[in-house]
């Protein structure tokens, strides 16, 4: 299994959206590096007939009865906003000038 | 009640039952022990001084109307601050959630105040509960109180430390990969991962779905069966809740009779690695299992060592998703919002500054193991070794009841020692995480000290998914013969703070 390269990290970094700093990305690129290859051992299954597990619990498509329920209030949920204006979470713009 | 602060839970609790002590004063002599000691632990983030003595006062005066008590009303706890906690601040032990307030109780907060039950405060965590020392919390380490310099363990290591310093006579932890179980080990204290499911995770800030599970701490079997009690059971705010009665834990706690029992010692949880008196205590207490009567073999499960190379790529890959939520839009910090940024970019900002390393690292890992390309080879097979370690364990639960190992492989480091090493690190949960895998239960129990450093050392026994009873039962019989031979329990063996 091939390391992972200083490119691909600070690739996964803008992904995840990390602003990271020069110094943490060559710092991170070392420690990822170590530690992909330190779990890169599972892939030892990988040609395994065995059935993947995702969730300890054998659930499906848990429902509830489709009624009111009561829910934070307006002014709760805006609560912890970094800035609210009528109501709605005030955000930094999404669209492009242009 | 001539010592408030040293009592259990469950002795506390009768006096306030029966008037000896009022809640009131059982609480005020642990605020004031966390003012006299949490300078030098730092076990807590918050202290919730008015609520935690309105909440003693409600119990006092339901007494007083001749209203009858919960077996654990007016005995304080200390809550890791993972769980939500409406109008006092839960931060996860992260900077980007520094000030935040939230709008809702957890499930687990408010089963704890509908059993009279006294939050104390919130406790010190590595951040999002990503770590084992709890040196990756923004908030500044947490000491061990059995030598300050070291590690409590982690992710709950401000919960098992308040325990360990007569802060508080119940904590809450979480438990996803050992967070639980390791800290009780690293601190002489005792601590439960419940079954998966078994504790609703409503209002517990998520890190890995999948494997996240709330459960209890305490410094005897039968405080942690009170507390696992008053917190399990179906909840329907949260669909992974399983809808089945709670194991009658504290009458299994009560037992103190194993007679009978198989129990198997798991043969990989050994070797390279261990401390020598970490497995030095542990096969003394395979010994006492015997003396106890109960029948022990050991058992072979292979694919328990691939369980931490899996287990740090499905739960980095759970994380980086659950994180997405910290967006700085709804809630929470926001970085470089000066109205020329795009939201993208104030996102990026916020998230580079409001996160420690350890998450940007499990952040970045999960991306990768997610990504086209590697996905199957990485993430892919890691599923199929959680489907190897559950065979694993279906095996060995087919000859015994439980299974037993060492908790950790050593005991606590000095704090920095493993700081920027993550690797090493990660082997501190090597034992701990086949449970969280195939979603079992497991517990910790002091098991003695090691003769070379002095400090604790933990068992670990795990019992098959709905049998949390089972751990109680050989827990609590273990801890009776242990504190018959000592003639008194581990942590009065620890220094004075």
């Amino acid at each position: 299994m091939p390391g992972i390269t200083r490119e691909e990290v600070a690739h996964l970094a803008r992904l995840s959206r990390l602003e990271l700093q020069a110094e943490e990305l060559d710092h991170f690129a070392e420690q990822l590096d170590v530690i992909i290859g330190a779990v890169a051992r599972v892939s030892e299954v990988a040609g395994q007939d065995v059935p993947p597990t995702s969730h300890p619990l054998p659930l499906t498509n848990v429902m509830r009865a489709d009624v009111v329920r009561p829910s934070l209030t307006p002014e709760q949920a805006l609560s912890g906003a970094p800035a609210a204006e009528e109501q709605r979470f005030r955000v930094p713009q999404i669209l492009g000038e242009d | 009640m001539t010592d408030l602060i040293r009592s259990t839970a469950a002795e506390t609790a009768a006096a306030i039952a029966s008037g000896q002590v009022s809640a009131v004063e059982v609480t005020q002599a642990h605020l004031d022990r966390i003012e006299a000691v949490d300078k030098k632990v730092n076990a807590f983030l918050h202290v919730d001084t008015e609520g935690a003595l309105g909440a003693a006062r409600a119990v006092d005066e339901k007494r007083a109307r001749g209203e009858k008590l919960g077996p654990l009303a007016g005995v304080p706890l200390a809550l890791k601050d993972v769980f939500t906690t409406k109008g006092i601040p839960t931060t996860c032990g992260s900077k980007i959630l520094e000030g935040w307030i939230p709008p809702y109780d957890a499930t687990v907060t408010s089963r704890l105040k509908d059993a009279g039950v006294v939050i104390l405060g919130k406790t010190n965590m590595d951040e999002f509960a990503m770590g084992s020392s709890t040196e990756n919390s923004a908030y500044g380490p947490t000491g061990n109180p059995w030598d300050l310099s070291r590690i409590p363990g982690g992710s709950g290591g401000g919960s098992a430390a308040a325990l360990a310093a007569y802060q508080a006579p119940l904590a809450i932890g979480t438990d996803t990969g050992g967070s639980i179980r390791q800290p009780g080990a690293i601190t002489g204290t005792v601590g439960v991962k419940p079954t998966y499911g078994s504790v609703s995770r409503y209002g517990l800030v998520a890190f890995s779905s999948s494997l996240d599970q709330g459960g209890p701490c305490a410094r005897t079997v039968l405080d942690a069966a009170l507390l696992h009690e008053a917190i399990a059971g179906h909840d329907p705010m949260d669909s992974t809740s399983i809808d089945a009665p709670v194991p009658a834990v504290v009458e299994a706690a009560k037992r103190r009779d194993i007679r009978g029992m198989r129990i198997g010692v798991v043969k990989e949880f050994a070797g390279e690695g261990y401390q020598a008196g970490v497995m030095q205590r542990f096969n003394e207490s395979v010994e006492l299992l015997r003396e106890l009567g109960a029948e022990v073999v050991e058992i072979s499960c292979p694919s328990f060592l691939l369980a931490m190379p899996a287990y740090y790529l499905i739960a980095p890959s759970e994380a980086s998703s659950n994180l997405a939520r910290f967006d700085a839009m709804r809630y929470g910090l926001r970085v470089g919002d000066d109205g020329t940024r795009s939201a993208e970019d104030v996102t990026a900002l916020t998230r580079e500054a409001g996160f420690g390393a350890e998450v940007k690292r499990r952040i970045i890992l999960g991306t990768y193991a997610l990504s086209s390309g590697y996905y199957d080879a990485y993430y892919g097979s890691a599923q199929k070794v959680r489907t190897l370690i559950s065979r694993d364990f279906d095996a060995a639960f087919a000859g015994v009841d439980v299974l037993v190992s060492p908790t950790t492989p050593t005991t606590a480091f000095p704090i920095g020692e493993r700081a920027d090493d993550p690797l090493a690190m990660y082997l501190a949960d090597l034992c701990t995480i086949p449970s969280n895998l195939a979603g079992n239960a497991a517990m910790s129990l002091p098991c003695g000290l090691a003769p070379e450093d002095n400090l604790p050392v933990g068992l670990q026994i795990i019992a098959p998914a709905m049998a949390d009873d089972r751990l109680y039962r050989v827990g609590g019989a273990v801890e009776a013969a242990l504190n018959d031979k000592w003639g008194h329990t581990l942590l009065e063996e620890a220094p004075a703070l």
